[in-house]
Protein backbone atom coordinates (compact mmCIF):
# COMPACT_ATOMS: atom_id res chain seq x y z
CA UNK A 1 0.00 0.00 0.00
CA UNK A 2 2.68 2.48 -0.99
CA UNK A 3 0.67 5.60 -1.65
CA UNK A 4 1.99 9.09 -2.08
CA UNK A 5 -1.00 10.98 -0.67
CA UNK A 6 -1.76 11.44 2.96
CA UNK A 7 -4.67 9.03 3.11
CA UNK A 8 -4.52 5.25 2.92
CA UNK A 9 -8.06 4.10 3.65
CA UNK A 10 -11.68 5.07 4.27
CA UNK A 11 -13.91 3.42 6.86
CA UNK A 12 -17.68 3.90 6.92
CA UNK A 13 -20.20 3.06 9.64
CA UNK A 14 -23.90 3.00 8.84
CA UNK A 15 -27.04 1.47 10.28
CA UNK A 16 -30.73 1.99 9.58
CA UNK A 17 -31.27 3.72 6.26
CA UNK A 18 -27.92 2.36 5.18
CA UNK A 19 -28.84 0.64 1.94
CA UNK A 20 -30.14 3.85 0.37
CA UNK A 21 -27.28 5.94 1.77
CA UNK A 22 -24.60 3.55 0.51
CA UNK A 23 -26.23 3.32 -2.91
CA UNK A 24 -26.07 7.09 -3.23
CA UNK A 25 -22.57 7.56 -1.81
CA UNK A 26 -20.81 4.65 -3.50
CA UNK A 27 -22.76 5.22 -6.70
CA UNK A 28 -21.04 8.58 -7.09
CA UNK A 29 -17.51 7.25 -6.73
CA UNK A 30 -15.43 6.41 -9.81
CA UNK A 31 -14.22 2.85 -10.50
CA UNK A 32 -10.64 3.99 -9.89
CA UNK A 33 -11.20 5.72 -6.56
CA UNK A 34 -7.66 5.56 -5.16
CA UNK A 35 -8.38 4.26 -1.63
CA UNK A 36 -9.82 1.07 -0.18
CA UNK A 37 -13.17 1.56 1.58
CA UNK A 38 -14.14 -0.66 4.51
CA UNK A 39 -17.78 -0.62 5.59
CA UNK A 40 -19.73 -1.84 8.57
CA UNK A 41 -23.43 -1.80 7.86
CA UNK A 42 -25.60 -3.20 10.64
CA UNK A 43 -27.39 -6.16 9.17
CA UNK A 44 -29.31 -9.25 10.30
CA UNK A 45 -27.10 -12.26 11.18
CA UNK A 46 -28.86 -14.40 8.58
CA UNK A 47 -28.58 -11.94 5.72
CA UNK A 48 -26.56 -13.43 2.89
CA UNK A 49 -24.06 -11.49 0.82
CA UNK A 50 -26.86 -10.02 -1.31
CA UNK A 51 -26.07 -6.49 -0.18
CA UNK A 52 -22.52 -6.58 -1.58
CA UNK A 53 -23.76 -8.09 -4.83
CA UNK A 54 -26.48 -5.47 -5.18
CA UNK A 55 -24.10 -2.55 -4.56
CA UNK A 56 -21.53 -4.05 -6.90
CA UNK A 57 -24.11 -4.11 -9.68
CA UNK A 58 -25.26 -0.56 -9.01
CA UNK A 59 -21.88 1.12 -8.55
CA UNK A 60 -18.91 1.75 -10.81
CA UNK A 61 -16.49 0.97 -7.99
CA UNK A 62 -15.97 -2.71 -7.13
CA UNK A 63 -17.94 -3.84 -4.06
CA UNK A 64 -17.47 -7.19 -2.31
CA UNK A 65 -18.01 -8.91 1.00
CA UNK A 66 -14.78 -9.02 3.03
CA UNK A 67 -13.02 -12.39 3.23
CA UNK A 68 -10.74 -13.32 6.07
CA UNK A 69 -7.05 -12.64 5.43
CA UNK A 70 -7.86 -10.76 2.28
CA UNK A 71 -5.38 -8.08 1.25
CA UNK A 72 -6.84 -4.58 1.24
CA UNK A 73 -6.66 -3.07 -2.25
CA UNK A 74 -7.36 0.43 -3.56
CA UNK A 75 -10.50 1.08 -5.61
CA UNK A 76 -12.35 -1.66 -3.73
CA UNK A 77 -15.20 -1.53 -1.23
CA UNK A 78 -15.28 -4.25 1.44
CA UNK A 79 -18.48 -4.91 3.39
CA UNK A 80 -18.32 -6.68 6.75
CA UNK A 81 -20.10 -10.04 6.48
CA UNK A 82 -23.25 -10.58 8.55
CA UNK A 83 -22.55 -11.90 12.07
CA UNK A 84 -18.79 -11.12 12.00
CA UNK A 85 -16.76 -8.13 13.12
CA UNK A 86 -14.39 -6.73 10.50
CA UNK A 87 -10.88 -5.63 11.53
CA UNK A 88 -7.63 -4.65 9.83
CA UNK A 89 -4.25 -6.17 10.63
CA UNK A 90 -1.01 -4.18 10.67
CA UNK A 91 0.16 -5.94 7.51
CA UNK A 92 -2.89 -4.68 5.60
CA UNK A 93 -4.86 -7.92 5.69
CA UNK A 94 -8.50 -8.00 6.67
CA UNK A 95 -9.52 -10.06 9.69
CA UNK A 96 -12.90 -11.34 10.82
CA UNK A 97 -13.96 -12.02 14.38
CA UNK A 98 -16.92 -13.82 15.92
CA UNK A 99 -16.40 -12.12 19.29
CA UNK A 100 -19.43 -10.93 21.22
CA UNK A 101 -21.50 -8.10 19.76
CA UNK A 102 -20.31 -4.59 20.70
CA UNK A 103 -23.05 -2.01 21.34
CA UNK A 104 -25.47 -4.84 20.44
CA UNK A 105 -23.95 -5.01 16.98
CA UNK A 106 -21.94 -7.62 15.09
CA UNK A 107 -20.46 -6.33 12.88
CA UNK A 108 -19.76 -3.26 15.01
CA UNK A 109 -18.63 0.10 13.67
CA UNK A 110 -16.47 0.71 16.77
CA UNK A 111 -14.55 -2.53 16.26
CA UNK A 112 -13.70 -1.65 12.65
CA UNK A 113 -12.87 2.00 13.37
CA UNK A 114 -10.66 1.24 16.37
CA UNK A 115 -8.61 -1.38 14.58
CA UNK A 116 -8.31 0.75 11.42
CA UNK A 117 -7.23 3.78 13.47
CA UNK A 118 -4.40 1.74 15.01
CA UNK A 119 -3.20 0.60 11.57
CA UNK A 120 -3.69 3.68 9.37
CA UNK A 121 -3.27 6.45 11.99
CA UNK A 122 -3.40 9.88 10.38
CA UNK A 123 -3.97 8.20 7.02
CA UNK A 124 -7.54 7.23 7.85
CA UNK A 125 -10.82 8.87 6.93
CA UNK A 126 -13.74 7.74 9.10
CA UNK A 127 -17.33 8.40 8.04
CA UNK A 128 -20.52 8.05 10.07
CA UNK A 129 -23.78 7.90 8.12
CA UNK A 130 -27.44 7.46 9.05
CA UNK A 131 -28.30 5.14 11.93
CA UNK A 132 -30.47 4.68 15.00
CA UNK A 133 -27.87 3.98 17.70
CA UNK A 134 -24.53 5.18 19.03
CA UNK A 135 -22.20 2.54 17.56
CA UNK A 136 -19.20 4.28 16.03
CA UNK A 137 -18.89 7.12 18.52
CA UNK A 138 -15.96 5.46 20.33
CA UNK A 139 -14.47 4.66 16.96
CA UNK A 140 -14.47 8.28 15.74
CA UNK A 141 -12.82 9.34 19.01
CA UNK A 142 -10.07 6.83 18.37
CA UNK A 143 -9.62 7.98 14.77
CA UNK A 144 -9.20 11.56 15.97
CA UNK A 145 -6.77 10.49 18.69
CA UNK A 146 -4.61 8.88 16.00
CA UNK A 147 -4.67 12.02 13.86
CA UNK A 148 -7.19 10.82 11.28
CA UNK A 149 -10.07 12.74 9.71
CA UNK A 150 -13.71 12.32 10.75
CA UNK A 151 -16.63 13.03 8.42
CA UNK A 152 -20.20 12.91 9.70
CA UNK A 153 -23.38 13.01 7.67
CA UNK A 154 -25.35 16.16 8.55
CA UNK A 155 -27.98 14.86 11.01
CA UNK A 156 -30.61 17.00 9.28
CA UNK A 157 -29.81 15.13 6.07
CA UNK A 158 -29.76 11.64 7.61
CA UNK A 159 -32.73 9.29 7.34
CA UNK A 160 -32.12 8.42 11.00
CA UNK A 161 -30.03 11.07 12.79
CA UNK A 162 -29.05 9.32 16.08
CA UNK A 163 -25.78 7.80 14.91
CA UNK A 164 -24.45 11.05 13.37
CA UNK A 165 -25.60 12.95 16.48
CA UNK A 166 -23.81 10.50 18.78
CA UNK A 167 -20.62 10.81 16.72
CA UNK A 168 -20.80 14.61 16.83
CA UNK A 169 -21.34 14.50 20.59
CA UNK A 170 -18.31 12.24 20.97
CA UNK A 171 -15.79 14.20 18.94
CA UNK A 172 -15.22 17.28 16.82
CA UNK A 173 -15.83 16.25 13.24
CA UNK A 174 -13.60 17.69 10.51
CA UNK A 175 -16.50 17.77 8.07
CA UNK A 176 -20.28 17.67 8.53
CA UNK A 177 -21.85 17.31 5.12
CA UNK A 178 -24.98 16.16 3.34
CA UNK A 179 -24.83 12.83 1.59
CA UNK A 180 -25.08 14.53 -1.80
CA UNK A 181 -21.78 16.33 -1.18
CA UNK A 182 -19.87 13.48 0.40
CA UNK A 183 -18.51 11.77 -2.71
CA UNK A 184 -17.01 15.05 -3.91
CA UNK A 185 -15.44 15.61 -0.50
CA UNK A 186 -13.95 12.12 -0.52
CA UNK A 187 -12.55 12.63 -4.00
CA UNK A 188 -10.95 15.88 -2.91
CA UNK A 189 -9.43 14.30 0.21
CA UNK A 190 -8.27 11.19 -1.61
CA UNK A 191 -6.83 13.25 -4.44
CA UNK A 192 -4.34 14.56 -1.92
CA UNK A 193 -4.91 18.18 -2.91
CA UNK A 194 -5.73 19.24 0.64
CA UNK A 195 -2.65 20.26 2.60
CA UNK A 196 -1.76 17.56 5.11
CA UNK A 197 -2.46 18.82 8.60
CA UNK A 198 0.09 18.26 11.28
CA UNK A 199 -0.33 14.99 13.10
CA UNK A 200 -2.00 15.84 16.42
CA UNK A 201 -0.15 15.29 19.67
CA UNK A 202 -2.59 12.50 20.36
CA UNK A 203 -3.70 13.38 23.83
CA UNK A 204 -4.12 10.40 26.09
CA UNK A 205 -7.77 11.22 26.71
CA UNK B 1 10.67 11.24 19.00
CA UNK B 2 8.09 9.71 21.30
CA UNK B 3 5.94 6.87 20.05
CA UNK B 4 2.20 7.24 19.59
CA UNK B 5 0.35 5.64 22.52
CA UNK B 6 -0.92 2.88 20.25
CA UNK B 7 2.56 1.93 19.05
CA UNK B 8 3.84 1.81 22.60
CA UNK B 9 1.02 -0.53 23.51
CA UNK B 10 1.95 -2.82 20.61
CA UNK B 11 5.47 -3.08 22.05
CA UNK B 12 4.09 -3.85 25.51
CA UNK B 13 1.82 -6.56 24.11
CA UNK B 14 4.70 -8.23 22.25
CA UNK B 15 6.80 -8.25 25.42
CA UNK B 16 3.92 -9.64 27.48
CA UNK B 17 3.15 -12.46 25.04
CA UNK B 18 6.84 -13.38 24.98
CA UNK B 19 6.87 -13.50 28.79
CA UNK B 20 3.69 -15.57 29.02
CA UNK B 21 5.13 -18.09 26.59
CA UNK B 22 8.31 -18.48 28.63
CA UNK B 23 6.61 -18.66 32.02
CA UNK B 24 3.42 -20.61 31.32
CA UNK B 25 4.10 -22.29 27.98
CA UNK B 26 1.01 -20.81 26.34
CA UNK B 27 2.09 -19.28 23.05
CA UNK B 28 -0.13 -16.55 21.63
CA UNK B 29 2.51 -15.02 19.39
CA UNK B 30 0.89 -16.64 16.34
CA UNK B 31 -2.53 -15.23 17.09
CA UNK B 32 -3.52 -12.50 14.62
CA UNK B 33 -2.78 -9.05 16.06
CA UNK B 34 -6.04 -7.16 15.67
CA UNK B 35 -8.32 -9.47 17.63
CA UNK B 36 -5.86 -10.46 20.35
CA UNK B 37 -5.08 -6.81 20.89
CA UNK B 38 -8.76 -6.07 21.23
CA UNK B 39 -9.26 -8.90 23.71
CA UNK B 40 -6.16 -7.96 25.73
CA UNK B 41 -7.20 -4.32 25.84
CA UNK B 42 -10.62 -5.34 27.08
CA UNK B 43 -9.05 -7.42 29.84
CA UNK B 44 -6.80 -4.50 30.78
CA UNK B 45 -9.73 -2.08 30.93
CA UNK B 46 -11.51 -4.38 33.39
CA UNK B 47 -8.35 -4.93 35.47
CA UNK B 48 -6.79 -2.71 38.09
CA UNK B 49 -3.80 -1.94 35.84
CA UNK B 50 -3.26 1.12 33.70
CA UNK B 51 -0.82 -0.43 31.21
CA UNK B 52 0.34 -3.88 30.10
CA UNK B 53 3.79 -3.11 31.49
CA UNK B 54 2.22 -2.59 34.91
CA UNK B 55 0.20 -5.78 34.64
CA UNK B 56 3.11 -7.86 33.39
CA UNK B 57 4.96 -8.14 36.69
CA UNK B 58 1.97 -9.71 38.44
CA UNK B 59 0.85 -11.73 35.43
CA UNK B 60 4.20 -13.50 35.33
CA UNK B 61 4.14 -14.22 39.08
CA UNK B 62 0.49 -15.03 39.81
CA UNK B 63 -1.00 -18.00 37.96
CA UNK B 64 -4.56 -17.06 39.04
CA UNK B 65 -4.22 -13.70 37.37
CA UNK B 66 -2.84 -15.36 34.27
CA UNK B 67 -5.86 -17.68 34.17
CA UNK B 68 -8.19 -14.69 34.04
CA UNK B 69 -6.18 -13.27 31.15
CA UNK B 70 -6.15 -16.66 29.41
CA UNK B 71 -9.92 -16.72 29.49
CA UNK B 72 -10.07 -13.20 28.14
CA UNK B 73 -7.75 -14.12 25.27
CA UNK B 74 -9.25 -17.45 24.29
CA UNK B 75 -12.96 -16.99 24.92
CA UNK B 76 -14.92 -17.96 21.87
CA UNK B 77 -18.47 -16.75 21.85
CA UNK B 78 -20.80 -19.27 20.32
CA UNK B 79 -24.41 -20.33 20.31
CA UNK B 80 -26.47 -23.45 19.72
CA UNK B 81 -27.07 -24.12 16.04
CA UNK B 82 -25.10 -21.01 15.05
CA UNK B 83 -25.53 -20.71 11.27
CA UNK B 84 -28.64 -22.88 10.87
CA UNK B 85 -27.82 -23.37 7.18
CA UNK B 86 -24.61 -25.15 8.20
CA UNK B 87 -26.44 -27.57 10.48
CA UNK B 88 -29.06 -28.18 7.81
CA UNK B 89 -26.30 -29.10 5.35
CA UNK B 90 -24.79 -31.42 7.96
CA UNK B 91 -28.10 -33.13 8.50
CA UNK B 92 -28.98 -33.50 4.84
CA UNK B 93 -25.64 -34.06 3.16
CA UNK B 94 -23.21 -35.45 5.73
CA UNK B 95 -25.21 -37.58 8.14
CA UNK B 96 -26.34 -40.00 5.39
CA UNK B 97 -22.64 -40.87 4.87
CA UNK B 98 -21.91 -41.10 8.59
CA UNK B 99 -24.82 -43.52 9.00
CA UNK B 100 -23.08 -46.03 6.75
CA UNK B 101 -20.41 -46.59 9.44
CA UNK B 102 -21.10 -48.79 12.48
CA UNK B 103 -19.39 -46.19 14.66
CA UNK B 104 -18.00 -42.71 13.95
CA UNK B 105 -15.46 -40.53 15.72
CA UNK B 106 -15.76 -36.75 15.69
CA UNK B 107 -13.28 -34.12 16.84
CA UNK B 108 -14.73 -30.75 17.70
CA UNK B 109 -11.69 -28.46 18.06
CA UNK B 110 -12.17 -25.20 19.95
CA UNK B 111 -15.53 -26.19 21.43
CA UNK B 112 -15.58 -23.37 24.05
CA UNK B 113 -18.58 -23.80 26.36
CA UNK B 114 -19.97 -26.64 24.25
CA UNK B 115 -22.95 -25.07 22.46
CA UNK B 116 -22.04 -26.48 19.06
CA UNK B 117 -21.02 -29.87 20.47
CA UNK B 118 -24.45 -30.22 22.08
CA UNK B 119 -26.09 -29.03 18.86
CA UNK B 120 -24.24 -31.82 17.03
CA UNK B 121 -25.37 -34.34 19.63
CA UNK B 122 -29.00 -33.29 19.18
CA UNK B 123 -28.70 -33.60 15.43
CA UNK B 124 -26.99 -37.01 15.52
CA UNK B 125 -29.42 -38.40 18.08
CA UNK B 126 -32.39 -37.24 16.02
CA UNK B 127 -30.89 -38.98 13.02
CA UNK B 128 -30.78 -42.27 14.91
CA UNK B 129 -27.06 -42.27 15.70
CA UNK B 130 -27.25 -42.18 19.51
CA UNK B 131 -24.66 -44.56 20.93
CA UNK B 132 -22.96 -44.91 17.55
CA UNK B 133 -20.55 -42.01 17.82
CA UNK B 134 -18.02 -40.49 20.14
CA UNK B 135 -17.35 -36.77 20.02
CA UNK B 136 -14.06 -35.43 21.38
CA UNK B 137 -14.76 -31.79 22.16
CA UNK B 138 -11.56 -29.91 22.98
CA UNK B 139 -10.52 -26.44 24.01
CA UNK B 140 -7.36 -24.74 25.26
CA UNK B 141 -9.15 -23.31 28.30
CA UNK B 142 -9.92 -25.81 31.07
CA UNK B 143 -12.29 -23.47 32.89
CA UNK B 144 -14.49 -23.17 29.83
CA UNK B 145 -14.39 -26.96 29.42
CA UNK B 146 -15.69 -27.32 32.96
CA UNK B 147 -18.58 -25.11 31.97
CA UNK B 148 -19.13 -27.16 28.82
CA UNK B 149 -19.24 -30.38 30.86
CA UNK B 150 -21.97 -28.95 33.06
CA UNK B 151 -24.18 -28.16 30.08
CA UNK B 152 -26.04 -25.33 31.77
CA UNK B 153 -27.03 -22.26 29.78
CA UNK B 154 -28.87 -19.01 30.46
CA UNK B 155 -32.60 -19.54 29.94
CA UNK B 156 -32.75 -16.19 28.15
CA UNK B 157 -30.84 -17.72 25.20
CA UNK B 158 -33.32 -20.53 24.64
CA UNK B 159 -35.70 -18.56 22.47
CA UNK B 160 -32.91 -17.72 20.03
CA UNK B 161 -31.55 -21.27 20.11
CA UNK B 162 -35.02 -22.67 19.45
CA UNK B 163 -35.32 -20.45 16.38
CA UNK B 164 -31.88 -21.55 15.16
CA UNK B 165 -32.77 -25.19 15.79
CA UNK B 166 -35.99 -24.96 13.80
CA UNK B 167 -34.27 -23.21 10.90
CA UNK B 168 -31.61 -25.93 10.89
CA UNK B 169 -34.20 -28.61 10.16
CA UNK B 170 -34.75 -29.89 13.70
CA UNK B 171 -37.42 -32.56 13.84
CA UNK B 172 -38.44 -32.52 17.51
CA UNK B 173 -39.43 -29.96 20.11
CA UNK B 174 -36.32 -28.09 21.29
CA UNK B 175 -37.81 -27.71 24.77
CA UNK B 176 -37.46 -31.49 25.22
CA UNK B 177 -33.69 -31.10 25.32
CA UNK B 178 -33.48 -29.02 28.48
CA UNK B 179 -35.03 -28.53 31.88
CA UNK B 180 -35.72 -24.96 32.96
CA UNK B 181 -34.59 -24.21 36.49
CA UNK B 182 -34.97 -20.56 37.55
CA UNK B 183 -32.85 -18.56 35.09
CA UNK B 184 -30.99 -21.56 33.74
CA UNK B 185 -31.55 -24.27 31.17
CA UNK B 186 -30.02 -27.61 32.10
CA UNK B 187 -29.32 -29.73 29.05
CA UNK B 188 -30.56 -33.30 29.02
CA UNK B 189 -28.00 -35.94 30.17
CA UNK B 190 -28.83 -37.95 27.04
CA UNK B 191 -26.90 -35.33 25.06
CA UNK B 192 -23.77 -35.71 27.16
CA UNK B 193 -23.11 -39.41 27.21
CA UNK B 194 -21.37 -39.59 23.82
CA UNK B 195 -19.27 -36.44 24.28
CA UNK B 196 -15.81 -36.37 25.89
CA UNK B 197 -14.63 -32.87 26.82
CA UNK B 198 -10.82 -32.63 26.99
CA UNK B 199 -8.10 -29.97 26.96
CA UNK B 200 -6.16 -29.53 23.72
CA UNK B 201 -3.97 -26.68 22.51
CA UNK B 202 -3.96 -26.23 18.73
CA UNK B 203 -0.67 -24.32 18.95
CA UNK B 204 1.30 -27.16 20.54
CA UNK B 205 -0.57 -30.47 20.83
CA UNK B 206 -0.76 -33.42 18.44
CA UNK B 207 -3.56 -34.69 16.23
CA UNK B 208 -6.38 -37.05 17.14
CA UNK B 209 -6.30 -40.28 15.11
CA UNK B 210 -8.81 -41.68 12.65
CA UNK B 211 -11.62 -39.18 12.79
CA UNK B 212 -14.65 -39.34 10.50
CA UNK B 213 -15.34 -35.67 11.06
CA UNK B 214 -13.46 -32.64 12.35
CA UNK B 215 -15.26 -29.41 13.23
CA UNK B 216 -13.32 -26.23 13.82
CA UNK B 217 -15.51 -23.23 13.17
CA UNK B 218 -14.52 -19.60 13.73
CA UNK B 219 -11.42 -20.56 15.70
CA UNK B 220 -8.70 -20.26 13.06
CA UNK B 221 -9.95 -16.81 12.03
CA UNK B 222 -7.99 -15.59 15.06
CA UNK B 223 -4.71 -17.18 13.94
CA UNK B 224 -1.87 -15.93 11.75
CA UNK B 225 -1.42 -17.81 8.45
CA UNK B 226 1.42 -20.00 9.78
CA UNK B 227 -0.63 -21.25 12.73
CA UNK B 228 -3.66 -21.72 10.51
CA UNK B 229 -1.60 -23.95 8.22
CA UNK B 230 -0.46 -25.96 11.24
CA UNK B 231 -4.04 -26.52 12.35
CA UNK B 232 -5.18 -27.55 8.90
CA UNK B 233 -2.31 -30.09 8.77
CA UNK B 234 -3.40 -31.43 12.16
CA UNK B 235 -6.96 -31.83 10.95
CA UNK B 236 -5.85 -33.39 7.68
CA UNK B 237 -3.69 -35.93 9.55
CA UNK B 238 -6.58 -36.69 11.90
CA UNK B 239 -9.14 -37.35 9.16
CA UNK B 240 -9.80 -40.68 7.49
CA UNK B 241 -10.27 -40.68 3.73
CA UNK B 242 -13.91 -39.89 3.08
CA UNK B 243 -14.05 -37.89 6.32
CA UNK B 244 -15.48 -34.38 6.66
CA UNK B 245 -13.84 -31.12 7.69
CA UNK B 246 -16.25 -28.39 8.81
CA UNK B 247 -15.10 -24.76 8.91
CA UNK B 248 -16.84 -21.46 9.70
CA UNK B 249 -18.95 -19.90 6.96
CA UNK B 250 -16.27 -17.33 6.14
CA UNK B 251 -13.38 -19.83 6.16
CA UNK B 252 -12.32 -21.69 3.05
CA UNK B 253 -9.81 -24.27 1.81
CA UNK B 254 -9.37 -22.32 -1.41
CA UNK B 255 -5.77 -21.23 -1.85
CA UNK B 256 -4.72 -23.77 0.82
CA UNK B 257 -2.07 -26.41 0.20
CA UNK B 258 -4.38 -29.26 1.17
CA UNK B 259 -7.36 -27.79 -0.64
CA UNK B 260 -6.90 -29.93 -3.76
CA UNK B 261 -7.48 -33.11 -1.78
CA UNK B 262 -10.89 -31.96 -0.53
CA UNK B 263 -14.24 -31.31 -2.19
CA UNK B 264 -16.81 -28.92 -0.78
CA UNK B 265 -20.00 -30.87 -0.12
CA UNK B 266 -22.24 -28.01 -1.25
CA UNK B 267 -21.10 -24.58 -2.49
CA UNK B 268 -20.69 -22.18 0.43
CA UNK B 269 -21.38 -24.86 3.06
CA UNK B 270 -17.70 -24.89 4.15
CA UNK B 271 -18.04 -28.64 4.70
CA UNK B 272 -15.18 -30.36 2.92
CA UNK B 273 -14.87 -34.07 2.21
CA UNK B 274 -11.44 -35.67 2.08
CA UNK B 275 -10.90 -37.69 -1.09
CA UNK B 276 -10.04 -41.36 -1.14
CA UNK B 277 -6.51 -42.15 -2.28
Amino acid sequence: MARRGRFQAVVIGVSSGGVQALKRLLGQLPADFPLPILIVQHISPDAGNGMAKLLDQLCAIRVKEADEQERVLPATVYLAPPNYHLLVERDGLLALSADAPVSFARPSVDVLFESAAAVFGAGLIGIILTGANYDGSRGVQRIKAHGGVVVVQDPADAETPQMPLAALAATTADHVVALADMAALLQRLAGGTAAPRRQGEASDA
Amino acid sequence: MAMMPGELEDVEIRLLLEGLQQVYGYDFRDYADASIKRRLTQWLAESAFATFSQAQSQLLREPELFVSLLQGITVNVTEMFRDPSFFRALREQVVPFLKTYPFVKIWHAGCASGEEAYSMAILLNEEGMAGRYRMYATDIDEAVLQKATEGVMPITEMQRYTRNYQKSGGTASFADYYTARYDRAILSPSLKKDIVFAPHNLVADAEFGEMNMVLCRNVMIYFKPTLKERCLRLFDNSLLAGGFLCLGLKETLERRKMGDRYDEVAPGSRIYRKRYG
